[in-house]
């Protein structure tokens, strides 16, 4: 690369190299752009943004949409709900995911193959939603916290990308060796294999934590009481079908909410909702690809 | 085999099975049950008789689902919001990871990656929530710069119908390609670097170079990744185009998934029977679809999924 440098570019690569630059930005503030607009009209005064006046920066900045935000109590036990959906969730995904994972990253394993063959079918093929909710029901989980963590415990994607992560990643010496001081699988799997896969369960956990928080599917499908709802069904309502209508909102808020409040509190809501999984996002970014890649080999 | 030895084996295995036990319980109920309660599709659903004691119609349901009058709506309402997603869903990622692999390591090429992963952190209810707020004819984005411009209020895009394809698509581009291109950059950062060595030497352009390195060495994964992706082509995703979805322009957002739901829980009188057989009909064709797209792929580049 060092030696790159040194080559003079020639005219059409200067050209070449200038193009890609003016794409490649105009890229990133195509993506950059809603969101700045989105997190400015957050923070900015209702009339200013309701006339349209907030392009870039805030307009006469104000945090009146974020209290009204967090004085919103349906936002307040939509954030409670959904933490409990992401933890609990999450920590059922991995235990379930690692116990499937680690017996069949296991080539030795007699029936491997076909067992694998059974979970990579559900990938391609699947009862769809009227037979998945029947279920549901007869199962009497409908209406439980039960609805939103068990039925997608393992998401076999996530559980081929920690098992080939297994697979390639630890080396087989170890086994071997393990075996013949007498370690039996379990503990082999509790006190080699996880301590050597940080990684990777950083990644599946991210995964997992942030597909809990964002979805609102099977809590639309499965759940009928407001009590239990996720924030993003709360978030459903308020930002996309208008059955939450200002006048309701504002009862929420206060008695005498400033005239255009709603449409603040909207944007201050998805900057609210978003952040979250924004600021677990550095700390596993390195990781990331690296997830993505082990899924990839595999395809 | 001796079957002492295979028994042997297996129970040498015994605590791995122990492992397996949960995860397999699980798998059959919450995944091989829904298959078998797709029976229901040949049953006159009641919730008397339930899953396995309704009374059987046999192919009743595919019959009055396939001469409905909004079959060919719903099957061409989904062709055209996969295919158009399948194009640009496609081809967006490759060319920002071609773009990103021509720059030198940097401030800027880190900055534009980590700028485009944002998005996909975003879920599905507030993107579409965004989107509603920057389209907005009134308060938006969209309706304040129109008006700057023209003095005039733009129409509601949201009940345009032919608007909904492309707000599906790009809002979904805008989501995903970043993200979608991780796995090319991955790719074209382990590629030999020799090649561009050699080749620059030749007197090579960079555009050259991309063409005849670049993309060679990303082909693989994207087939893999095109064989993937056809294998949707008939599943439109539930869950966004319900959010996007209204009365004005459900004659172009009306898809097969969407048709399920609201012909069954969005119905008045639901019929379940009715709405499985449609949901049916979508995943045996996708079954068939990928299946086939493999095989294909299987045959003229030896790169496929099984």
């Amino acid at each position: 690369m060092k030696k790159a440098k040194k080559v003079r570019l020639s005219f059409s690569d200067k050209v070449f190299y200038s193009a890609v630059t003016v794409f490649l930005t105009f890229m990133g503030l195509i993506v950059l752009y809603p969101l700045i607009n989105v997190v400015s009209c957050s923070f900015s005064k209702p009339e200013a943004v309701i006339s349209g006046d907030v392009i870039l920066l805030p307009v006469e900045f104000t945090l009146e949409g974020y209290m009204a935000v967090f004085r919103t109590n349906r936002v307040l036990l939509g954030f409670r709900n959904s933490a409990f959906y992401t933890v609990a969730g999450t920590l059922i995904n991995l235990f379930m995911t690692i116990i499937c994972a680690y017996p069949l990253s296991r080539r030795d394993l007699p029936g491997q193959g076909r067992i694998m063959m059974l979970f990579t079918f559900t990938m391609i093929f699947g009862g769809g939603m009227i037979p998945n909710y029947l279920l549901i029901k007869d199962l009497h989980m409908l209406n439980t916290v039960w609805a939103l963590l068990i039925p997608g415990a393992i998401a076999v994607y996530h559980m081929i990308v920690m098992k080939t992560f297994f697979q390639s990643s630890i080396p087989g010496e170890l086994l071997e060796a393990s075996q013949i001081d007498g370690c039996t699988d379990i503990k082999y799997l509790t006190e080699v294999v996880l301590p050597l896969s940080k990684s990777i369960i950083a990644v599946v956990t991210l995964y997992y934590a942030v597909g809990h928080w964002n979805a609102y599917f099977s809590a639309f499908m499965y759940l009928s009481d407001q009590n239990l709802y996720p924030l993003q069904l709360f978030l459903r309502e308020i930002l996309i079908s208008s059955k939450v209508d200002a006048a309701m909102l504002a009862d929420d808020i206060s008695n005498k909410a400033s005239y255009g409040l709603e449409y603040v509190l909207k944007y201050s809501l998805i900057v609210v909702a978003t952040v979250p999984m924004l600021i677990i996002y550095p700390f596993v970014q390195k990781h990331f690809v690296k997830g993505v890649m082990i899924g990839a080999v595999k395809g | 085999m001796p079957n002492r030895k295979k028994w042997n084996r297996i129970w040498r295995a015994r605590q791995l099975y122990l492992l397996l036990l949960l995860p397999l319980v699980w798998l059959i109920i919450f995944k091989y049950v829904p298959m078998a309660g797709l029976q229901i599709a040949f049953r006159n659903y009641s919730n008397r008789g339930g899953i396995w004691g309704s009374k059987w119609v046999g192919f009743q349901n595919f019959k009055k689902f396939f001469s409905d009058r909004q079959f060919s709506t719903l099957i061409i309402n989904t062709l055209r919001i996969s295919l158009y997603q399948l194009a640009v869903g496609f081809i967006v990622p490759i060319i920002l990871a071609l773009a990103l692999n021509v720059m030198k390591n940097g401030i800027f090429k880190k900055t534009v990656q980590t700028l485009t992963y944002i998005p996909h952190f975003i879920s599905v209810v507030v993107l579409v929530g965004m989107l509603l707020q920057l389209i907005n004819p009134v308060v938006g984005l969209y309706g304040a710069v129109y008006q700057a411009l023209t003095g005039t209020r733009p129409v509601d895009i949201l009940s345009n119908p032919a608007s909904f394809p492309h707000l599906y698509v790009w809002s979904g581009i805008w989501q995903n390609a970043g993200w979608g291109s991780i796995i090319y950059v991955a790719a074209l950062a382990n590629s030999d670097q020799q090649l561009h060595e050699a080749a620059q030497i030749d007197g090579a352009s960079r555009l050259q170079r991309v063409w005849h390195i670049d993309i060679p060495t990303i082909l693989p994964t994207a087939t893999i990744l095109l064989i993937m992706d056809a294998g949707k082509v008939m599943s439109v995703g539930f869950e966004k185009v319900f959010l996007l979805q209204n009365g004005l322009n459900l004659s172009y957002s009306e898809v097969l998934s969407t048709y399920v739901y609201n012909k069954s829980f969005g119905a008045g009188i639901p019929n379940f029977s009715f709405s499985t057989a449609a949901g049916m009909f979508n995943s045996v064709i996708n079954l068939i679809l990928i299946t086939v797209v493999n095989k294909i792929a299987k045959k003229l580049s030896d790169t496929s999924l099984w």
